[in-house]
């Protein structure tokens, strides 16, 4: 059966006050379509993980939707410091769970192995074991060597953002395929967007591609240009312009709350924000085509 | 006093010549990135470069301004999810070089991502982005690197946090840990080199033209020991400051000239 529902209603359905999420994608296919569609439904009191928060968290925190938020590096990549969550953390008005990355990744990788807790090579650095109680040390049964141990993570709802995907959820994705795999695994509930939907036989035409399997997706969105400021390999670029004035536009309450009240609660979804944005930004973010060589599955 | 060479041409010039032919190099953002697509351009053109988004043997037709840019995606020889690049290629040692920076770097080549403040880890003065890679690239790197202009404020004696461990106390309490990587070989910073002595505490072992001991002592906040054969890096050659100015960073978003 189906799927294919607009993102308002997978948000409405899926996505309840008080839950953990987590909205997937390691700089690449970040699902900023669905960040924005949590805050224009007001979510409350979110526990938000993901590596790196970015900009989609940053924006979700200073719209008030999170009581907690999970991470391993806080920064706003490329450009400097993340400022709202900064700020939240400094003032001590959010909880927060702090891991490397490895140790954030091994968390969910955990959770999508349906294992208790992921091992790790000790690295000599103790201060954020000390920190964080949830990081422990357990004995090698084998050499008796102590290691790092980092607790699964088994999020209520993953937002996976995916180049293609078919009705049921199966999905493709290529490029930097950070950490959506292991997130939609680890979920309770998974909701995919996609920049496409196709049929079913262009998935089957190249199974390796296929990262998720449409039985563990709840929901799928046809969302285009979702991921903007981030971007979709091959589909369009990163807006590097949006990155770094995101630096300024966070420096103060008020031009927070403006830019919200004009990208976010002014628009009445996606592609609303996507037309608003206007011809000059689109064409900007264009990218010239690069197919790889085509691949032979034999016909059995 | 005017430099016949940029603090930035200083460091990035001097990183890329710790580089090795047929390394494979985990590469961050800004300056370790042009270091290590100098060095490709120049003596190490089998120079593997790894970027922890997941990218394995990247070849940017334009300078990446972030970890997961699309540019380092296309034309690469392999892509992988963060986990694998963690677990199968740093933490299993198949990498040689890491390069690190960091708010903070101690007398024993510790460095700090996580907070400043004396207040502790709980109520943060200053809390910075944390980790990222960097404790794992710090512990599993055959090799490690660290770039920094040379402040007193970035060289205190003990930093307010170990993010990345470097020596800790000494070289024989890293080696006790048992972490597969050497720890920190040398910090390249605006004035000179700092390496590491047998008891893993950094001293100064070399100068870039027209810079000073004195200069570099007053900017550490430790007592600098100057290493007794204090050498002289050679000076950036025309071409390395060609590369860098008219291939790498044309529109000088990392590199001013001096």
């Amino acid at each position: 059966m189906s799927k294919l529902i607009p993102l308002s209603e997978a948000i409405s359905k899926f996505m309840q006050d008080g839950e953990s999420l987590y909205a997937a994608g390691f700089t690449h296919l970040i699902p900023f379509a669905a960040g924005h569609e949590i805050i224009r439904q007001g979510k409350r009191d979110l526990e938000l993980a993901r590596a790196t928060p970015d900009l989609i968290y940053d924006q979700m925190v200073a719209a008030g939707c999170a009581k907690k938020i999970t991470f391993s590096y806080m920064g706003n990549p490329g450009v400097g410091s993340l400022r709202i969550v900064r700020g939240a953390i400094e003032r001590g008005e959010i909880e927060w769970e702090e891991y490397s990355h490895f140790g954030m990744i091994s968390c969910l990788q955990a959770g999508a192995a349906g294992l208790p807790f992921m091992p790790i090579m000790p690295t000599g650095a103790t201060d954020l074991e000390k920190a964080n109680s949830r990081i422990k040390r357990v004995v090698d049964p084998y050499s008796g060597n102590e290691l790092i141990a980092v607790p699964a993570l088994n999020p209520d709802v993953a937002i996976i953002h995916v180049q293609r995907a078919d009705i049921n959820g199966n999905s493709h994705l290529w490029g930097i395929i950070g950490e959506q795999k292991e997130a939609a695994f680890a979920a309770e509930k998974v909701i995919v967007t996609a920049e496409e939907i196709v049929d079913e036989s262009v998935i089957r035409s190249d199974p390796n591609r296929t990262l998720i399997p449409g039985f563990i997706v709840d929901a799928v969105c046809h969302v285009p240009h979702a991921c903007h400021p981030s971007y979709a390999q091959g589909y369009y670029d990163r807006d590097n312009a949006f990155y770094m004035g995101w630096d300024e536009i966070s420096k103060s309450q008020e031009s927070v709350q403006s830019w919200l009240d004009e990208w976010v609660y002014g628009t009445r979804d996606h592609a609303e924000y996507w037309e608003k944005l206007g011809k000059e930004k689109h064409k900007n973010l264009e990218v010239e085509e690069l197919l790889s060589a085509p691949i032979n599955y034999g016909k059995y | 006093m005017t430099s016949t060479f940029s603090s930035a041409e200083l460091m990035i010039v001097n990183s890329a010549r710790m580089l090795r032919d047929g390394d494979v190099v985990f590469v961050g953002v800004g300056q370790p990135n042009l270091a290590c697509n100098l060095a490709k351009r120049t003596h190490a053109p089998n120079l593997t470069m790894i970027y922890e988004a997941g990218v394995i043997g990247a070849e940017p037709s334009r300078l990446p301004l972030s970890i997961g840019d699309p540019t380092l995606v296309s034309g690469a020889l392999s892509i992988c999810s963060m986990y694998d690049i963690f677990a199968n290629y740093l933490q299993r040692g198949n990498v040689d070089v890491g390069f690190l920076g960091g708010a903070q770097i101690d007398r024993f080549g510790n460095i700090n991502a996580t907070v400043i403040g004396n207040n502790g880890y709980a109520h943060p003065k200053v809390r910075l982005p944390g980790s990222g890679g960097a404790e794992l690239i710090s512990a599993w790197a055959n090799r490690c690197y660290i770039m920094t202009p040379h402040q007193k404020r970035r060289f205190p004696e003990k930093v307010d946090f170990i993010t990345s461990a470097g020596f800790l106390n000494g070289r024989s309490e890293r080696d006790a840990t048992g972490v597969r990587g050497g720890g920190p070989l040398a910090i390249i910073t605006d004035l000179g080199l700092l390496e590491p002595d047998e008891n893993g505490e950094l001293t100064l072992t070399a100068l870039h033209p027209e810079r000073t001991a004195e200069a570099a002592i007053e900017n550490t906040g430790w007592d600098l020991q100057v290493a007794a054969d204090l050498k002289s890096t050679e000076p950036p050659s025309d071409e390395e400051l060609r590369i860098l100015y008219d291939e790498l960073d044309p529109d000088g978003l990392y590199l001013k000239r001096a």
